[in-house]
């Protein structure tokens, strides 16, 4: 057990890493040309993370964050999770709602509109999965929540929190260029597909 | 940090998700983030003690190791935690928060629904238990904080939209 776990961190944290950025160049043009902004990437890590330790990555428990989260199924099932900090939040509806009315609040159709970002993101994410592991993926509708940190992150790591007490995290930060609109992409494949993802990855065992 | 901060600090154990502990008066109990899980309190007022179990899933699994992870098998250990340091079975009592359904639009997953069944849990291993619910915030789509003090078995709970309110 053990030391499938330490073969796990060493050579298996590379493929997802790789899938990470394959997925987050694609969610970055799409988010280009979503905002007719160029969106570059600055970070993309992929680990083994503690539940304790989740939160962390987008600033804290309490750390009131806007989320949006996608069921991934087909051949591979898990969650993904795009997470906003606020401000984040509010500066890509102003590129996307441009004339609406700043309030501290999310209306009906700012909410919509961070689905929507949500919904491209994630299938370009899935798109770039599928291309590359010949795998069907089908996502969700998104659904939103703007909430503390760790209260949104619940969802996303309770599959896992089946069988282990740590989730797999492929952590993307986007940025767009002077606007700064960063945001945490979170993919959480079931551990029960995380084999199915890694054979088609090329490493079956 | 101040010699007033560390104090507070010190005062306050802090429970991780998936995770249980137990203490005395003065101390307080917290857990932060309660989104589709559920913070239970059990306390004994006349020993002035308490234990907090922060669970994430309603039952466990064959072999789980785990278990502050789980409803049904995390009520249980909490219970003889508390009892272990003082508290008296007749005089324990329970609170709990959390359970919510973060994300109300997308209610066809199972996964989804894991905040109104990780409740149900844990009513059920505290009736098992005998052990009455005294106050109860739960559901909804709200993330909560909560802070159990020891010393006046006020439960605090705090929202991010709504403020902070006790029960």
């Amino acid at each position: 057990m053990v030391s499938n776990r330490s073969d796990w961190r060493a050579e298996h944290e590379d493929i997802l890493r790789e899938v990470g950025n394959i997925g987050a160049g694609h969610a970055a043009s799409a988010l280009s040309a979503l905002l007719g902004e160029e969106v570059k990437i600055s970070v993309t890590s992929a680990r083994m993370c503690a539940f304790n330790e989740i939160a962390d990555a987008v600033g804290g428990d309490e750390v009131v964050a806007a989320g949006i989260y996608l069921r991934m199924t087909g051949d591979v099932h898990g969650n993904m999770l795009l997470m906003l900090s606020l401000p984040s939040a509010k500066q890509l509806l102003r590129r996307l709602l441009p004339g609406q009315q700043e309030t501290l609040e999310f209306n009906e159709l700012e909410i919509s509109a961070l689905a929507e970002v949500g919904n491209i993101l994630g299938g370009s994410y899935m798109n770039a999965i599928g291309t590359l592991t010949h795998l069907t993926l089908t996502q969700s509708v998104p659904a939103v929540a703007i909430d503390m940190a760790a209260a949104i992150l619940d969802i996303g790591i309770l599959s896992a929190g089946e069988v282990c007490d740590e989730a797999i995290l492929i952590d993307t930060v986007i940025s767009q260029g002077k606007f700064d609109v960063q945001g945490h992409f979170f993919l959480l494949p079931d551990p029960d597909s995380l084999t199915t993802l890694l054979c088609a990855l090329g490493w079956c065992t | 940090m101040n010699d007033a901060l560390r104090q507070e600090a010190e005062l306050v154990r802090k429970i991780g998700i998936a995770e249980g502990g137990v203490a005395r008066a003065p101390m307080r109990l917290r857990t932060s983030g309660l989104g589709s899980c559920v913070g239970v309190v059990l306390y004994d007022a006349t020993a002035a003690v308490a234990g907090l179990v922060h669970v994430m899933l309603p039952t466990s699994p064959v072999g789980a190791t785990n278990v502050t992870k789980y409803a049904d098998v995390g009520v249980p250990w909490l219970f003889e935690q508390v009892m272990k340091i003082g508290g008296k079975r007749d005089f324990i009592r329970a609170k709990i928060a959390g359970g919510a359904q973060m994300f109300a639009s997308a209610g066809q997953s199972d996964i989804l629904r894991v905040g109104p069944r990780n409740v149900e849990a844990v009513n059920h291993a505290l009736n098992q238990l005998g052990v009455p619910v005294v106050a109860a915030d739960v559901g909804g789509n709200v993330g909560r904080t909560i802070e159990f003090d020891i010393a006046t078995g006020r439960l605090s709970v705090r929202t991010a939209m709504r403020g902070t309110y006790y029960i």
